[in-house]
């Protein structure tokens, strides 16, 4: 007998049933099952899928034709920067740089979303990570101790939010909801609402520092998204993660832990934060309990524009990646014509919606996207 | 079944009292005893007399949006302080919540309590107008702190900072540079604090019609959100889209520092920088002269101390010492002063 009980209802309530694919709970068993399976099949996606194989490399293209989309306006808007070789150069690491935080916090984001959660609270996890770091008393135990203290914070965080989502039964909605307001409040207490300010040089250093003329945040980011992708779609770890978001219900007949498994997710997705936060200090300096300001928005946004489904079983690392590079690319983009966030904000907003209708298109023909419907809500 | 139940809760508990061990470890090393704010309160001179002797037992309530932000901190704790250094104030607090409903719901339990005075800041000005009017006709004088109301009749007392006025100051800072240094046409970047917000709305405004009038225009603008990472990424943003900068005003101190920690970032030193509100960092940078920033124009958080002791004048019916009518004005402005390396230590003690 496992840890749930025979009885036990799947762990995630289908919140989104006209989304999520009919799986075939016996194929989902075999493909965590069977070793052999992942070597060809690139990240997360399974075999029941018919005619879809490269289909995740196919939308990566996509996303890089968007990126060579905005370059061209960028080209064409700001020929006079464009033109300077050295200028272009720097602005390619920037738009690494502005990306890294956010990219780090993404690929914990898109294990929990692949997973079948979603996690609200990144952003308040890494202000409250941040502001622990940085607390007068923190900064006293050094470097390390404020990373460590970081780490902890975040993983702490992710373990408590893993273990209301699995063990407490709560919607991964309500209880990472919560978790974020209540973070947020907690880092405003232990910062006493005051920007705290880092006078640790070595963690100031981490975003000033570029090794091989290359950031070190950008290394950092590489660092993680590498991690990420070996561990989706190299180990036990991943190919469970797929098939514990696909079908909870198969995967735990095909006896994987998906409590336990929940639980690491989340906790994987505090690290992140952790990690993030550290950088984002380095970056500012300082923390806050405001920074990260919706970041979870961010990282939601840029695993679905990567191709992650909503609903849980599928994803990519490298999509998330490309997701995060496209926004922070459009806000560099709006930054040098010297246009609003507002416009900005509404381009984003489009681009979210557009990348959900192609994910709908790309899945299944439009007959069969009808098809399944009817047969949902009959 | 049961052996192994009791395993699984065995490791539960393990699991549960690991994590709370952690978190009780974290807490036990962490502290944050921030110094007070002494400094920025004042009752009066030693020569006793006058408006600070004690006087009628004047109860005033409090309410301030209970913010994430150093310089609303800075307003509560003000407050708080200036209070206690009265003999004959009783000071009752309430904290705001999340948004206007919030603050008008604590707001009505505030005024069950009865209290001589109400000093508020408000969310919004507008969204607390009625219940401005509402207290005033019950016979409990309203002061409002810095988010004025729009009808008159809803207060006694309004005193809030100046913002078109730090607009000013700051663009007068940066002409005054400019033109010592013969710069006939400057590129000139504004970072903003939250654009939505009428007070950034009105720091533009008088920022872009004071450069106007010397034949200045701003050229790039990344609003932020008075957080150093947002000011950060802002600042990080104007320096791509700017190869060459003359002049910036950065609107908030707070988020200042992340400003500065991008020009570091970026290793541009090529312009100087006008912050905004008054920290004690921000002095200090001046101060010590070695970043980019060379002045800051004040919006002091020690509006709230003076908002405490006219109100317990307004509850004592007493009028300003110095002034010759015999009750407290009915509208203070206080003016955005500019903060430079020659008077920073002036100003030091009322930095937050």
């Amino acid at each position: 007998m496992t840890d749930s009980t025979p009885t036990a209802t799947p762990e995630r309530p289908a919140e989104l049933p006209a989304q999520s694919p009919p799986v075939d709970p016996a194929a989902t068993a075999a493909t965590a099952k069977s070793p052999g399976h992942h070597g060809a099949a690139p990240a997360g996606r399974l075999s029941f899928w018919r005619g879809d194989s490269g289909e995740g490399a196919r939308r990566n293209l996509g996303l890089i034709g968007v990126l060579v989309v905005l370059v061209v306006i960028g080209i064409a808007t700001r020929p006079d920067l464009y033109g300077n070789s050295s200028w272009v150069w720097d602005n390619i690491l920037t738009i690494l740089k502005l990306a890294s935080v956010v990219g780090v916090v993404t690929v914990g984001m898109t294990f929990v979303i692949i997973g079948g959660g979603i996690d609200l609270s990144v952003g308040a996890i890494v202000a409250l990570a941040g502001v622990w770091a940085t607390t007068l008393a923190t900064q006293s135990y050094g470097t390390g101790g404020m990373i460590f203290t970081a780490l902890a914070v975040g993983l702490g965080v992710g373990l408590v939010n893993g273990l209301l989502v699995s063990y407490g039964k709560l919607v991964p909605f309500i209880a990472t909801l919560a978790m974020m307001v209540a973070a947020r409040g907690l880092a405003a207490e232990i910062s006493d609402k005051q920007t705290q300010v880092s006078s640790n040089s070595v963690i100031n250093g981490i975003a000033s520092t570029s090794p091989l003329g290359i950031p070190l945040l950008v290394y950092i980011l590489a660092a993680v998204v590498v991690a990420g992708w070996v561990l989706l779609n190299r180990t036990t770890f991943g190919r469970r993660t797929v098939a514990v978001g696909g079908n909870p219900e198969a995967a735990r007949l095909a006896g994987i832990n998906v409590r336990r498994h929940t639980v690491l997710l989340y906790a994987l997705s505090g690290l992140c934060c952790g990690i993030a936060a550290i950088m984002l200090t380095a970056q500012a300096n300082s923390a806050q309990a405001a920074m990260a300001n919706l970041y979870e928005l961010d990282a939601i946004a840029a695993a679905i524009i990567g191709g992650t489904l909503l609903s849980g079983g599928r994803g990519t690392i490298v999509g998330s990646l490309l997701g995060v590079i496209i926004f922070s690319t459009i806000t560099n983009l709006f930054a040098i014509n010297g246009l609003s966030t507002e416009a900005q904000n509404m381009v984003k907003g489009g681009i979210i919606v557009a990348a959900v209708l192609i994910q709908q298109f790309q899945f299944r023909s439009f007959t069969q996207f009808l098809g399944r419907n009817r047969l949902t809500t009959t | 079944m049961t052996q192994h139940s009791r395993d699984l809760s065995r490791r539960r508990l393990l699991f549960g009292g690991a994590a709370l061990g952690a978190g009780a470890l974290l807490t036990a090393c962490t502290s944050n005893e921030a110094a007070p704010t002494a400094a920025q309160t004042k009752v009066a001179e030693a020569a006793s007399g006058g408006n600070s002797a004690p006087g009628k037992q004047v109860t005033i309530g409090f309410s301030a949006p209970a913010a994430d932000h150093g310089w609303i901190a800075a307003i509560t704790n003000n407050a708080k302080a200036q209070a206690g250094a009265y003999s004959d104030v009783k000071f009752t607090s309430v904290e705001a919540g999340a948004d206007a409903a919030a603050q008008r719901a604590a707001l009505s339990t505030l005024v069950a309590q009865k209290p001589d005075v109400i000093v508020l800041l408000p969310h919004d000005g507008k969204e607390l107008n009625a219940f401005g009017l509402e207290a005033m006709k019950a016979g409990i004088p309203v002061v409002n702190l810095d988010r004025a109301f729009p009808d008159a009749r809803a207060y006694r007392l309004q005193i809030k900072g100046d913002n078109y006025g730090m607009g000013v100051a700051a663009a007068t800072f940066i002409i005054e540079q400019l033109k010592a240094k013969g710069v006939s046409n400057p590129i000139i970047g504004e970072i903003p604090g939250i654009d939505s917000l009428e007070l950034t709305q009105e720091r533009s405004k008088g920022f872009a019609d004071t450069l106007a009038a010397s034949g200045f225009k701003v050229a790039n603008r990344r609003p932020a959100e008075f957080t150093a990472d947002s000011g950060q990424q802002a600042a990080t943003g104007l320096f791509q889209a700017l190869p060459k900068i003359d002049a910036i005003w950065n609107h908030d101190d707070d988020q200042g520092i992340g400003v500065l920690a991008a020009v570091n970032q970026a290793n541009r030193k090529e312009f100087f920088m006008v912050g905004g509100a008054g920290s004690k960092k921000a002095m200090e940078d001046i101060q010590a002269d070695n970043t980019v920033l060379k002045a800051t124009v004040t919006y002091s958080p020690s509006m709230a101390s003076s908002a405490i002791s006219l109100a317990r004048l307004i509850g004592q019916g007493k009028g300003m010492s110095d002034l010759v009518e015999l009750q407290v004005p009915k509208e203070i402005v206080l003016a955005s002063e500019t903060i430079t390396k020659e008077n920073a230590s002036n100003y030091l003690k009322l930095g937050f």
